[in-house]
């Protein structure tokens, strides 16, 4: 569909394509969503009257390895877009499954994490690390779940032979997605994780 | 590229009219009518509040409403007036004339265009149907936090509040991102970025601040809405959480908003001027910098809002110098807008009145403004009837002068006839009049103590006949804005007709006919300067309008967009049910929706 629009217009005035520059532009709108939820976090953090404070609960080992998992998962985005480009339908299948099947293994650390908090006592109005933690990961879990969504549709595409080389700019713009939610979790876990606070 | 095929041309077509070319339109143009057409009634709406607001203020001690009553009306009044008028009337004008000033068939995105109608409509109606179960939003058009938690507003009032500005953002971030898309992308050959009419520009800088300002609100609104619905502690002080951090994170939106407001009133006013002075506008340059400028700036402001919670001597006097700063571009622009008028031959059109009064009483509102940028004059203004004065002399003085200059501007554009001049001329009078005297006087009551916000006052303060005064004179407003609206009834029918160009202007808009075909221009001349019509009128004539014998492909009509903002808008109202499970409803219509969407073929 995209590119059945994009060839019917005549060439933009600046030679960018008309879809991505939107998407950039969606993308920056994006950035202030996540910028304000993480200037919260960080605001809040170290102000908790009551506990399970910060360095009770994170599991610092755990998270490594699932945000190991989702940053692969950008460069099998890229070998997908790659296999696209080239014209490779099996190599696209491959590694749209592998990127989505990665942002779902995400997801499984993300609810298993939830959950133990849960059980340890923490939960959305336990206190303001709960509160402001649970919002800021939970709008960027929600973000990774349409992620995997939109590569799931992609794929039954490419399955049904209905994505080849000329349709290349579909997947790079979910790319885009992909990878711009991958770099707001490497400023989460940096923030979050790495350099807790002891409040 | 796609294969060249021919197409059925534009004038052999089934003539579309009725509802369901309305609900499926994705033309800028139509979508543009309704953007404006359903501002106006929201507009109508806004000031029957206001009107019931200086009833009960007439007299002090009255009991035309009871308090709980009056702080619903004063909320809707001022979100309906922000977010269903300001922005919409603003939104109106992009969609109709900046495809038209840069040459494009349409906008980037048409489909995306008329899902941000429909979310918009949908978050109004919403809002609004909170009357109906007598509940509206309660807490001021700021919604300061904790006073709008559910401790202290039990009722679904401020639910109505933080979801119904939830659904409008998601249009308006919609509509930003499809106008800088559509200003970037689809310029026609030859129209630089620096020969872009200033309306366009101001429609382009006011697009960043949307797609910028409004998620900052989103988060806000989310935060409160958890806090409302799950108990969280954003707001909760108990738990260490800080009412401040509400005011900064509304702000952060609050006051690049009123930017939103205000620049394409200023774009409108800049290109009308020129128009009826017959000169080209007075330092184009400057006039887009300094607007680019207030946009930037419009994000180093917002604390102003906040100097009487106490943030001490450093962040009041940065904030203050701040704001002093950002009157510097404002000024420049009135500054250029009299050196247009200068020495040109001005016709004094209704249009150009309106146009004329924006920058007078807009400089009044900008002139009271500095008096509270200084954080220590500002502490006794604070939440006064003089803050009130200021803004609405900024709000009515400039963006409404600006939106009526537009409006009997560009309405011969839109249907091809002129608007009654005499009407307009009474409804000049008695509009501005009407609003001096009504607002003027605030300026007093304020610095003699009446605070705002208070459903009434006490008979001892003395204020009683200026605020007798002020609620009569706000029936001349009121009359005013019947006579527009029957100007516009009228003249839709029966106004003299107008030819592509009635006014003699020199922005491409006015190359094709009124009202312009479908398809906007079928071929257009290289443009070579900012004025075109002006410097080369002879390269435009019937080619720029007549449709070619091919015909001209224009993207088929979907209904998919009002689903897809029938179910985002859906989902959050749902949440009001406070059932977890019923808002899945509305995401599963929005996934169905899109998905349907995004496989249509565009045609």
């Amino acid at each position: 569909m995209a590119a059945d629009a994009h060839a019917a217009h005549p060439p933009t005035a600046t030679g960018l394509d008309t879809w991505k520059l939107g998407f950039w532009t969606f993308l920056g709108s994006e950035t202030l969503f996540f910028g304000s939820f993480i200037a919260t976090y960080m605001i809040y953090a170290g102000r908790n009257v009551e506990g399970p404070l910060p360095h009770e609960v994170l599991d610092i080992p755990l998270t490594t390895i699932s945000t190991f998992v989702l940053l692969m998962s950008s460069l099998a985005m890229v070998l997908a877009l790659n296999a696209v480009q080239r014209g490779s339908r099996k190599g696209s299948l491959i590694w749209l499954m592998v990127t989505a099947l990665m942002g779902l293994l995400f997801l499984g650390f993300q609810a298993y994490e939830f959950t133990h908090f849960y059980h340890v006592g923490l939960t959305l109005s336990t206190n303001l690390f709960g509160s402001s933690f649970f919002i800021l990961t939970g709008f960027h879990g929600a973000h990774v779940s349409i992620g995997v969504i939109w590569l799931l549709i992609l794929w039954f595409q490419t399955h049904a032979g209905r994505i080849g080389p000329s349709d290349a700019l579909k997947v790079e713009i979910a790319g885009l997605y992909w990878h711009f939610v991958d770099i707001v979790w490497i400023v989460i876990f940096t923030l979050i994780y790495l350099l807790q606070e002891p409040g | 590229m796609a294969t060249v095929e021919a197409h059925t041309p534009v004038a052999e077509r089934e003539p579309r009219s009725g509802l369901w070319d309305w609900l499926t339109t994705i033309d800028h143009k139509k979508i543009g009518i309704l953007y404006g057409a359903a501002a106006l009634i929201f507009f109508v709406l806004g000031g029957f509040e206001a009107l019931l607001i200086r009833w009960q203020l007439a007299q002090p001690e009255a009991a035309v409403l009871d308090p709980d009553l009056y702080n619903q009306l004063f909320t809707m009044h001022g979100v309906t007036m922000v977010f269903l008028v300001g922005m919409p009337i603003a939104v109106a004008f992009f969609n109709y004339i900046v495809p038209l000033q840069i040459g494009a068939r349409d906008v980037a995105f048409p489909r995306l265009n008329a899902f941000s109608f429909w979310v918009f409509l949908f978050g109004g109606l919403f809002m609004y149907s909170s009357f109906f179960i007598g509940a509206a939003p309660d807490g001021g058009w700021f919604g300061y936090a904790n006073l709008s938690s559910r401790q202290f507003s039990p009722g679904p009032n401020m639910d109505f509040y933080a979801l119904g500005l939830q659904i409008l953002g998601i249009g308006s971030i919609a509509g930003g991102v499809n106008f800088i898309t559509t200003i970037v992308n689809l310029r026609a050959p030859g129209m630089k970025l620096m020969r872009m009419p200033l309306f366009t520009w101001m429609a382009f800088v006011t697009s960043f601040i949307i797609v910028t300002a409004l998620p900052v609100l989103a988060v806000a609104l989310f935060m409160l809405t958890f806090d409302r619905f799950w108990d969280t502690n954003f707001f909760n002080v108990a738990a260490g959480g800080d009412p401040i951090l509400w005011q900064h994170l509304f702000w952060l939106f609050g006051h690049p908003e009123v930017y939103i407001l205000i620049l394409p009133a200023f774009g409108i006013a800049s290109d009308v001027i020129p128009t009826f002075s017959r000169k080209p506008l007075f330092g184009y340059a400057i006039m887009v910098f300094s607007g680019a400028l207030i946009g930037f700036i419009s994000w180093g402001v917002w604390s102003h809002h906040m100097f009487t919670t106490g943030l001490g001597p450093i962040a009041d006097s940065f904030f203050t110098i701040s704001t002093m700063i950002i009157a510097i571009p404002t000024g420049v622009k009135i500054f250029n807008w009299l050196a247009t008028m200068w020495g040109g031959k001005i016709q004094f059109t209704t249009s150009m009145l309106f146009a004329v009064a924006m920058v007078a009483l807009f400089t009044i509102g900008g002139i009271s403004g500095i008096m509270h940028s200084a954080s220590p004059a500002d502490l006794q203004q604070h939440d006064t009837y003089f803050v009130v004065a200021h803004f609405h002399y900024v709000l009515i003085g400039g963006l409404l002068m600006g939106v009526f200059s537009g409006l009997y501007y560009w309405f011969p554009k839109v249907s091809g006839r002129f608007m009654s001049e005499t009407l307009g001329k009474w409804h000049f009078w008695a509009f501005v009049i009407g609003f001096n005297l009504t607002f003027f006087p605030m300026h007093w009551v304020g610095l003699l103590g009446m605070p705002r916000r208070v459903y009434t006052y006490a008979e001892e303060l003395g204020l009683g006949d200026l605020n007798l005064f002020m609620s009569v004179s706000a029936l001349l407003m009121a009359v005013g804005t019947l006579i527009l609206a029957w100007n516009l009834l009228w003249s839709w029918k029966k106004g003299r007709e107008a030819g592509p160009n009635p006014w003699g202007a020199a922005t491409l808009e006015w190359a094709t006919t009124s009202p312009p075909p479908e398809f906007n221009f079928a071929e257009l001349p290289d443009i070579r300067s900012r004025n075109p019509l002006w410097d080369h009128p002879e390269d435009y004539d019937a080619a720029v309008y007549t449709e070619p014998a091919g015909g001209v492909h224009m993207p088929n009509p979907s209904f998919w967009p009002l689903i897809t903002a029938a179910g985002a808008s859906g989902t959050l109202m749902l949440f009001m049910a406070d059932i977890w499970w019923l808002p899945l409803i509305g995401v599963a219509v929005t996934a169905i929706a899109t998905v349907n969407w995004a496989f249509e073929p565009a045609g």
